[in-house]
């Protein structure tokens, strides 16, 4: 349990996926021009992350990597199919994403009217991929480990880009340099938040 | 930018423009906000922001040709898969070459290279320019935005590298006796190695473009 709730606190402040590894910043800079809808695309992105994660654990750690292959026969141990990875990966969160947007319509079509156009935007958000990327690279041990990483990974993108998306919405009454305006602003508050979420660095449950 | 605008067709003036172009007025990191994903995190130093960005061409310009010259026989609702698997196969080509020929470089760069998929710059290039235009204007226009992210890239990792490090290319530019430790004056700005530093970087780099170029500006 202990280590869970490391894994899942590390992954929210300490390996928050903007402000150290600027993953899906394109979608964050693009849609966190008001709160209410980057608080949708970031629950969409928590509700991938959480699925695609676990999903691509079992996909490489049964079918990908090395020597993963021996549940089948052992004639295949010897096979190390982990260059195959990113297609794999792509073509699961491609195919997920369309899975749960069509699930979501069927059973919930006041969450898919909210959530709706954000969906389609995740398949190419790189901090879905980067979530499975990173999980095959730190090699967790198990399948929970692995979603509350994913999970976790989801939430730290939900606090960064409802908090820009906040400071934004005050910025408007602000008297910013025309050259620094909008974009620029942007990339320097997001600095200035990741050096914030830096004093989390070394927190360990 | 000179680029010498020679008499052939094949350098027309609208050809050169496609090149010339992304370099600035159409810059993808500074103004149209696509690839910053993995843009940032690989620019601790020059040499991997340097490996990043020539990997970054090499894809883009390859992919462009091939969905140019695809574009007629893709069925336009599975495109984007079509894209994707074009995309990741040569990803899967560089990240191969890159472990076989720059180990090191390639452990530093670690999953950003994976990341190179889902780089919104070779998506949008290939939606907005490859699909609808001939293989040669698709090449020259992947090259013009390859460079246009390199070079935004190489300028962010020489800053981070010169003033957090020290050095360039690991080859120090400071010298040791400059360090307080050695007796000297000088200390590395230990931000700038730091994640965050990135991003300011990038912010003063749109702001000088922005004052120089002065119709980018934004309107409220």
């Amino acid at each position: 349990m202990e280590n869970l709730a490391s894994i899942f606190v590390k992954s929210i402040f300490v390996d928050n996926m903007i402000f150290a590894y600027f993953l899906g910043m394109c979608s964050y800079l693009a849609v966190s021009k008001t709160v209410k809808t980057s608080t949708g695309l970031g629950i969409a992105v928590i509700f991938v992350l959480g699925i695609t994660v676990p999903v691509n654990y079992l996909i490489n750690n049964y079918l990908l990597s090395s020597g993963a292959l021996a549940w089948l026969s052992p004639a295949l141990a010897n096979m190390d199919l982990s260059f195959l990875s990113f297609i794999m990966f792509i073509a699961v969160i491609a195919s997920m994403v369309q899975l749960v947007e069509m699930i979501i319509e069927k059973f919930s079509p006041a969450l898919y009217n909210s959530l709706g156009i954000f969906l389609p935007l995740i398949a190419v958000n790189c901090a879905i991929l980067g979530g499975s990327l990173f999980m095959q690279e730190r090699e967790y041990v198990n399948l929970t480990e692995a979603t509350v990483f994913g999970l976790g990974s989801g939430v730290g993108w939900f606090l960064a880009i409802v908090g820009i998306a906040a400071i934004r919405e005050k910025l408007k009454y602000s008297n910013v340099p025309a050259p620094l305006r909008g974009l620029g602003i942007t990339f320097i508050i997001t600095g200035l938040m990741g050096i914030a979420f830096m004093t989390f660095m070394g927190i360990k449950l | 930018m000179s680029v010498k605008i020679e008499s052939e067709p094949l350098f027309s003036a609208k050809n050169v423009k496609l090149i010339t172009d992304p370099l600035n007025r159409n810059n993808p990191i500074t103004v149209l906000v696509l690839g910053i994903c993995s843009a940032l995190a690989v620019t601790v130093k020059l040499e991997p922001s340097v490996v990043m960005a020539i990997s970054v061409i090499a894809v883009l310009t390859i992919a462009n040709v091939i969905t140019s010259l695809l574009r007629n026989t893709i069925p336009s609702r599975i495109r984007i898969i079509v894209q994707l698997v074009i995309i990741a196969s040569l990803v899967i080509l560089v990240d191969e070459i890159l472990k076989a020929f720059a180990y090191d470089v390639s452990k530093q760069l670690s999953v950003f290279v994976g990341l190179i998929i889902t780089n919104c710059i070779i998506m949008g290039r290939l939606e907005a320019f490859a699909l609808g235009n001939k293989p040669w204007p698709s090449t020259l226009d992947g090259l013009g935005n390859g460079i246009g992210y390199g070079i935004i890239l190489v300028i962010v990792g020489f800053f981070r590298e010169l003033l957090g490090s020290g050095t360039l290319w690991d080859y120090r530019i400071i010298p040791d006796s400059f360090y307080i430790k050695n007796g000297g004056f000088y200390e590395n700005n230990g931000l700038f190695i730091l994640p965050p530093m990135a991003l300011i970087i990038v912010g003063i780099i749109i702001w000088i473009q922005r004052s120089r170029t002065r119709e980018l500006i934004e309107k409220e």
